[in-house]
């Protein structure tokens, strides 16, 4: 089942017919220990470390489109862990760890490229505050180095440093381990790994709804038929809202459209991932050499999944001034995802006032760095009942008690996360 | 593109705009803890028509309120 070399060489003289299918198809059973309600990378790397560090393999994964389809396959493929708050950098600095080695430990090439991640400063005082996340991340143990115009000018040739623009740059903060995953491998990579250690993953399977007695988890309704389980774990991304409501549970977040675009593919121009921060616009080119280029949310209330002119003019004015030769090149493609942005922009993970069952949600535009950790984490909770410190700080319940993970400082306004 | 119909200007494009959130009713300056934390955090995020503010601040500087869908991007309000 493992590939290697020589099976590579064998599928290539076959004429490449004969690959077996990722994940296996079994019937549903009628009791599982646990329910994974959202096959995306959160959901599946769950299932991945529950059989891989518990042994626990009695799991349905149930995903109401394919493998992949929501936001995991969606993203500008983004890795870092450049944060302030201790929380939201813990969690995020050990998936970089986890991402070091998944490759082998899923023995499928997820193409983690370190190539370093730039953040661009556009006056002193911002430089200043960046000074200031660089000092944090280093006392936590993580490499980040502040640099000026001219090693900025060394590491990436073509950025435009020019002073006559409106926003020029002063330097940026950059974390080497910071780059890119190939997005859609980690969703199946995760699925075939948990699929051959007898998970069961059903595709086109919504959840409709839940059994819940005296507020505790007897079962979930899927499209395929009601499952008994005493735990279950929803990880559905820009649906938590509505997923969440089907077990009486209010989510403080709102779902709003975030886009993303491709150029054409041009030789290898940038080996680094650049973040402008005005308003923000950021690329990186792929291995195929396009450019791919993402930028802030819509901003209002959506689940439409549909890009518009207003954000991709916006992004692209903005990649311009960091790249004046991208005006050269054409748009491909775009499209977009619906995002959960709660109302301090983070996370909200871990137990529900529902005994039995835990929500994963709230990651918006920036939860695909996370999905190894979050999965780890998560697994460690489903299995041991134990809240594990690096997801403490997302519950649920921080709202209540004023304890909100606002990395930005912006306050209880989803929209303007 | 959004094209926003202000009661006041008429149909115009959502660059001129900044969004105001759902809208949601605010709780008495003396309330209690819960109904305070109540109004800030209550989730309004239904898949369907959304009554939401907007502040045309590139037109009329007006705060309006206006009842869109979260689907279609439709609003239902008609400028007539
Ligand atoms: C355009 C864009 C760019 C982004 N860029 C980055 C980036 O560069 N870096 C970064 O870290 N993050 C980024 N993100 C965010 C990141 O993609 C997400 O936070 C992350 O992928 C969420 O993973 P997930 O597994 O929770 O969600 P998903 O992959 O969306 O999985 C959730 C799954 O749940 C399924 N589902 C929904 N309802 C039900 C139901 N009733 N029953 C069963 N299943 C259901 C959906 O079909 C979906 O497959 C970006 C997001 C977008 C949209
Ligand atoms: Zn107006």
């Amino acid at each position: 089942m493992g590939y290697s070399a020589l099976s590579l060489m064998g599928h290539a003289f076959r004429g490449n017919t004969q690959w077996p299918t990722l994940i296996a198809a079994p019937d549903m059973r009628t009791i599982y220990d646990i329910v994974i309600i959202g096959g995306g990378g959160h959901g599946l790397a769950t299932a991945h470390y529950l059989a891989k560090i518990y042994g626990l393999t009695n799991i349905a994964v149930c995903e109401a489109g394919w493998i992949g389809g929501g936001n995991t396959a969606r993203n500008t493929t983004i890795v870092r862990s450049d944060y302030l708050l201790n929380g939201s950098f813990a969690l995020k600095h050990f998936a970089l760890k986890l991402w070091e080695d998944l490759t082998q430990d899923l023995d499928f090439n997820i193409m983690y490229e370190p190539r370093g991640y730039i953040d661009l400063a556009h006056s002193d005082g911002e430089l200043e505050q960046f000074e200031l996340r660089a000092n944090a991340m280093r006392l936590r143990g993580a490499d980040a180095q502040i640099l000026d115009r001219s090693a900025l000018k060394a590491r990436i040739p073509l950025l435009s440093l020019d002073m006559d623009k409106r926003f020029p740059v002063s330097g940026a903060l950059f974390q080497p381990a910071g780059g890119v995953v190939r997005h859609d491998a980690v969703a199946w990579g995760f699925a075939r790994k948990a699929s051959q250690a007898g998970i069961h993953i059903f595709q086109n399977c919504p959840v409709t709804g839940f059994d819940i007695s005296d507020g505790v988890l007897q079962g979930v309704q899927t499209a395929k038929g009601h499952i008994t389980c005493k735990q279950a774990l929803i990880s559905v991304a820009g649906e938590s809202s509505a997923v969440a409501g089907l077990a009486g549970i209010n989510l403080p977040l709102n779902s709003i459209n975030v886009q993303a675009c491709v150029t054409e593919p041009v030789k290898p121009a940038l080996d680094a991932v650049v973040n402008y921060n005005v308003g923000l616009s950021y690329l990186s080119q792929t291995a195929k050499g396009e450019f791919v280029l993402g930028g802030a949310t819509d901003g209002y209330a959506s689940f439409a999944r549909r890009g518009s002119f207003e954000r991709i003019e916006d992004v692209l004015a903005r990649a311009v001034q960091m790249f004046p030769f991208l005006s050269r090149l054409r748009l491909m493609r775009h499209w977009s995802g619906t995002a959960d942005i709660t109302a301090d922009g983070n996370a909200i993970v871990g137990q529900t006032p529902v005994s039995g069952l835990m929500i994963n949600s709230g990651w918006g535009y920036a939860g695909f760095k996370a999905t190894p950790a979050v999965g780890h984490q998560l697994a460690e909770l489903l299995a041991t009942g134990i809240l594990p410190d690096l997801i403490a700080p997302f519950a649920l319940d921080r709202f209540a008690l004023g304890a909100e993970q606002d990395d930005a400082g912006i306050g209880p306004y989803p929209w303007l996360h | 593109m959004l094209l926003i119909p202000c009661p006041y200007c008429g149909l115009r494009d959502e660059s001129e705009f900044v969004y105001g959130g759902p809208a949601r009713a605010l709780p008495d300056m003396d309330a209690q803890t819960p109904e305070a934390q109540h109004s800030l955090y209550r989730p309004i995020n239904p898949r369907g028509p959304l009554r939401e503010l907007w502040y045309h601040s590139g037109g009329c500087e007006c705060w309006i309120t206006l009842t869109r869908n979260t689907i279609t991007h439709e609003f239902e309000d008609d400028l007539s």
